[in-house]
Parts: C-alpha cells; structure tokens; sequence
C-alpha cells in the first residue's frame, strides 16, 4: 500500500474541492438566475473536459503550463520553480478538468429554485446575501452536495491528466490512480489490489454519504 | 401628497402596457381581465420585480419608480406584502421562519412574537413549527398572507390567491380576508379573473385588457353599466344589442329606445341624442320572466316575448335562450332557479314572455369595431 499516495490524492481532491466550492456555487448561481448573450457557449465551454479525453485535455494543460507558455513563466518568476510536474501545476490542472463535475449539479441545484421563491425574498425584504445564504443555499444544497462528492471521487480517480500535467514524482504528483497502474506494469497485482479496493471505497462511502443526506433532507422537506 | 397608491405604466412591450389605476388605503382594488390581459404584469411592476417602459409608480406620497426621473426602487425597499398564486413559501423553512425571514428590520427578539402574532392573526396559532409541505392548501395561503403582512407593508398585492384552492375552502377564506381588510389600513391590490370573487372583495374594479386598463369604478357599476361593449363583453355580459334613440321624457326620468319594433323604455341617459344609434345591454338579472299562472303588473315594463330555443339545467339554476323577433337575430339570455322553470313549465320551443326592467338597460356608444359577434 502506497500511503503517500493516497494521502497525495486526498490532498489534491481536498484542495480542488476547496476551491470549486465557492467557484462553482458563484458560476452556478449566475447561470441559473441570469440570462445573457453567449451562455451557451460558456456552458458548452465549461462542459468540454466531460467529452474531451483526459490525454487531449492533459496536453493542452501542459502545453499551456509549460515553461514556454506565458503562465509558466510567469509562475516560475515568482516561485522561482516550474508549474508542471508540481503539486501546484497539478492542482490547477485538476481544477479545471473538475469544472463541469463541479458547476453542472450546482447549475441544476440553483435552477430547482422556482423563480417566484427568489421574489418573494426581494419581496420581504431580504437582501442579495441573506437570500443566497438563508434561502438558496439551503435549496440548491442536494445539487452542491452531488458537486463536491463528484469533484471528490473524479479527482481520486483521475488517471489521464494527471499523468500527462504531473508525471509521476512520488509524494508530490504520484497520485494513487498512477500508483495502481505502476504496480500493474511492475506486476504487483496484489498491491494494486489492496490499493483499488481502499478507492473504490472511499468512493463508495462518499456518494453513499451524499445520497444519504439527500434523501433524509427530502425526508424533512416533505414530511 | 396623495395617501394611498397611484400607477400609472406604459409600454410597448414585450408585453403591451398601458394601465393607470389608484387605490386608496384600506380599500380593495380589484383589477379583472381574461388570462394574458397583464394583471400579474401590472401586480410585478408594483413590486418592482419588472420595470415598465415608461411611467410612474408612487406610494403614500414616496416615490417608488418615475422612468422620466429615472427612479427606480428597489423590490426589497418598497414595502409591499406580496402574495404569490401559488405562495412561493420557502419549503425549508417552518412557517415560523418563512414569517420570520420578513421581519430582519425589526429588533431580533421582538420578531418571532411578531410572527407569531402574525400567524395567530390568520388563525395558524400551533401549526407554526410546520413546513410548507405539512400544511394544507388553505393553510399555506394563510402563511403567505401572514408573511406578506407581517411587514407591514404599504400596499398589498395579492395575485389570484384563490385559485389553487378547492371551493370550499375558496369560501372559507373570502370570509377570513373579507374580515381581515376590516383591519388592513392599506391599499390592497386584488388580481383575479373571477368576477364574483371581485363583486364579493373589491370596493374598486379595474378591467384590464391587453395591458390596458379599461373601466375602473364601483365593482356592480361596471358590470351592469360597462362604459363600452369591449367591457361588457369582458365583464360577461350577453345581452348586447344594438337599437335607435327615439327620445327622452325627462318628466318621467326615461329614455325611449327602439329595438326589433319595440319601443323600449330604459333609464334616463340624456347623452345619447334622439336619432342616435347605440348599443345596449341588460344584465341577466334585470330580466323578469312572467308567471304564466298569476300575471302582475311588472309585466307591463318593456314586454317581450320568444320561444325557449334552448334549456340548459346547471345545477339549481336553468340557463335559458329565448328567441325574440325570430330565431335568426341573436337571442336574450337568461338564467332562472330550477323550481320556477319546472313550475312554470319551461321547456325547449315553449313561448315564455319577459320584461326588460328599464332601470337595467343601459346605454353605450354603438361601437361595433371591436365586436367579435355584431350585436343587432
């Protein structure tokens, strides 16, 4: 069992749902409340990484990352190392190929609001924040909910990007997916054995966890 | 500065506007139109939920939109109490907290007593701890009602809250607002399409139709006296027929109208010049049918007479159709309870003879241009 790893992963998925949560929330929200020209294409946009393959998508991160694209430079000149083959370079990455996992069921959430509960807040009184906050968030909530979990597993399971953005540095971008598929090739098959059980574990906990709380929140929203 | 609130919008579109209406505090304004005539848009702009094109929108002297000034006021700074057709409860929130949510202005400790309060006031006293799902139809209206009030807003506005309750309960709560206006010291905007729920309610009637306001005034006066047949088409009324002036008799405070050969004596109405055409109309319950047992002397107001061409029982009333001056020219509706058609013996093809009370015939300009059916 290779414990850094693991740890690796459950670090970047932490990391990447940290910052898509209130990323996609705010994306999410607009794009349900609001209506303007070119939605479409940001949507169509944002849902690339679910069709493209992780190898495409990896490439162009790299390429765009990479110490002769202008954000490589300009990462490197402030920190004085390269973005890819980083923790760094690969969180980014994974924020990116996460956006439709994170944004779409938060869309969806905020979208269930039918739009005369939002007036009615305008209408007693509420302000933009207390609405969101008192109001919205707790109704978009199954559809946040459905965001993280996703964004979480995905990012646990993500093979293609990550090899292509990150490498395979131990304890800093080998993740536990790249793991498993080095103790194939070296013919370890029990090690990758032990280490896709303990995945598909703590994926199986947090969608169970996730559908769990949905129902018991629909239970107490409906009697 | 004028108490109370005036509106007065116009636009083009999306959806045409051209509305202007008043009402004073603690007074009903119900505003009446078929679906799509823009009572629910009219109701928005107040709120502030849409922006018209043009006009002006002031409250108890404050302005809350004037497009020439360029003002326009927030939704949540205007002060209105807005009931939604279907409630728009927050679902999560216990209808505690969904009267709670309208109260952040106030000091936090005074506001759950003030809700309660609010609540007991629309008899929910015990069921505060409920979500809206948990509660019935007709309590969940009481929640709204609750909500929309516990602001104390500045006009209330309520968009068609009976409709998706069942009829009893309907009934049950016109009694309760029916009580409850007697304490509201606010104007109160009421939409419907129901013309009795407006009759039952209002103190004022708007007509709209196709964003224009077309008649406002005393609920019964405009559906008994519509300025033009547009309006007495939109407010139900059948009997719309067409006739000449023949002449006034001041003395005895009637005018004389001729109608298919009758000479018709109708209610003084002086601005309709003898020679003229009109339009005429006569609500339902202006139509006297005669006893064919005891004849009185009613009968001799305005007799007419005609063939039953149809007989339609609904419910405890029965709808007739009578052919006057034959059955080609449109006829004259008229609704009567089930025990005097059966005891008069009221059948399909039976010659029945009417009176037109004159002081139920009313006269309107003869304006044919905007008539689907061309009254005769």
């Amino acid at each position: 069992m290779d414990w850094s790893a693991l740890t690796l992963s459950l670090k970047l998925a932490g990391w990447t749902v940290l910052i898509l949560l209130p990323l996609g929330i705010w994306a999410g929200h607009a794009l349900a409340a609001y209506q303007f020209r070119g939605k479409a294409w940001v949507e169509a946009l944002m849902a690339l990484p679910l069709v493209l393959p992780p190898t495409v998508l990896g490439y162009y991160l790299l390429v765009a990352m990479g110490g002769a694209s202008p954000v490589g430079q300009f990462y490197e000149s402030i920190f004085g190392k390269p973005l890819v083959f980083s923790f760094e370079g690969l969180l980014l990455a994974s924020v990116i190929f996460n956006i439709p996992f994170a944004i779409q069921p938060m869309q969806r959430g905020f979208e269930a609001i039918a739009p005369e509960v939002r007036d009615a807040a305008a209408c007693c009184g509420l302000s933009r924040w207390r609405t969101l906050w008192r109001i919205e968030l707790p109704l978009a909530w199954p559809g946040i909910l459905s965001a993280v979990v996703l964004t979480f597993a995905h990012t646990l399971g993500e093979f293609g990007v990550v090899l292509m953005v990150g490498g395979s540095i131990p304890g800093e971008t080998k993740t536990v997916a790249i793991a498993i598929y080095d103790r194939v090739q070296a013919f370890d098959t029990a090690g990758a054995g032990v280490m896709s059980a303990v995945l598909l574990l703590i994926s199986l906990l947090a969608i169970g966890a996730a559908y769990f709380t949905n129902a018991r929140s629909r239970i107490r929203r409906h009697g | 500065m004028a108490e109370g609130i005036r509106v007065r919008l116009r636009q083009r579109g999306p959806i045409p506007l051209d509305a202007t209406l008043e009402c004073a505090p603690g007074k009903v304004l119900a505003l009446v139109g078929p679906s799509g005539s823009g009572k629910t848009t009219v109701l928005r702009a107040i709120a502030g939920l849409l922006r018209a094109g043009e006009g002006e929108i002031h409250s108890n002297g404050e302005c809350w939109f004037d497009s020439r000034r360029g003002v326009d006021v927030e939704t949540r700074r205007r002060r209105v109490g807005y009931v939604f057709q279907n409630y728009a409860l927050f679902p999560h929130l216990s209808a505690l907290h969904n009267v709670m949510e309208a109260l952040l202005d106030r000091p936090v400790a005074e506001r759950e007593q003030r809700a309660r309060d609010v609540l007991a006031r629309v008899r929910l006293a015990g069921l505060e701890g409920r979500v809206p799902a948990a509660l019935s139809g007709g309590q969940q209206q009481r929640v709204a009602v609750a909500r929309a009030l516990a602001r104390e807003p500045q006009v209330l506005l309520l968009d068609e809250p009976f409709s998706a309750v069942d009829r009893a309960t309907r009934q049950r709560l016109y009694r309760e607002l029916a009580e409850l206006r007697r304490d509201l010291a606010m104007p109160v905007i009421l939409v419907t399409h129901d013309l009795d729920e407006a009759l039952m309610l209002a103190d004022q009637l708007c007509v709209l139709h196709q964003g224009r306001t077309l008649q406002f005034g005393d609920p019964y006066a405009v559906m008994t006296r519509p300025d033009t047949v547009e309006v007495a088409q939109l407010v139900g009324l059948r009997n719309v027929f067409r006739a000449g002036v023949v002449g006034h008799d001041e003395a005895r405070a009637l005018t004389i109208i001729e109608w298919r050969g009758h000479r018709l004596e109708v209610r003084l109405q002086v601005a309709f010049a003898p020679g003229a055409q009109v339009t005429w109309v006569i609500p339902q319950g202006h139509i006297m049918l005669h006893r064919r047992d005891r004849p009185s002397r009613g009968e001799r107001e305005n007799p007419v007479s005609g063939p039953v061409i149809e007989c339609l029982p609904l419910g405890e009333n029965v709808a007739l159709t009578v052919a006057v001056n034959g059955p080609d020219r449109p006829p004259l509706f008229l609704t009567v309870p089930a025990h005097v058609a059966r005891r008069n013996g009221i059948a399909t093809g039976v010659e029945i003879g009417l009176s037109l009370l004159a002081d139920g015939i009313h006269l309107m300009p003869s304006d044919d241009t905007r008539t689907p059916a061309k009254p005769r």
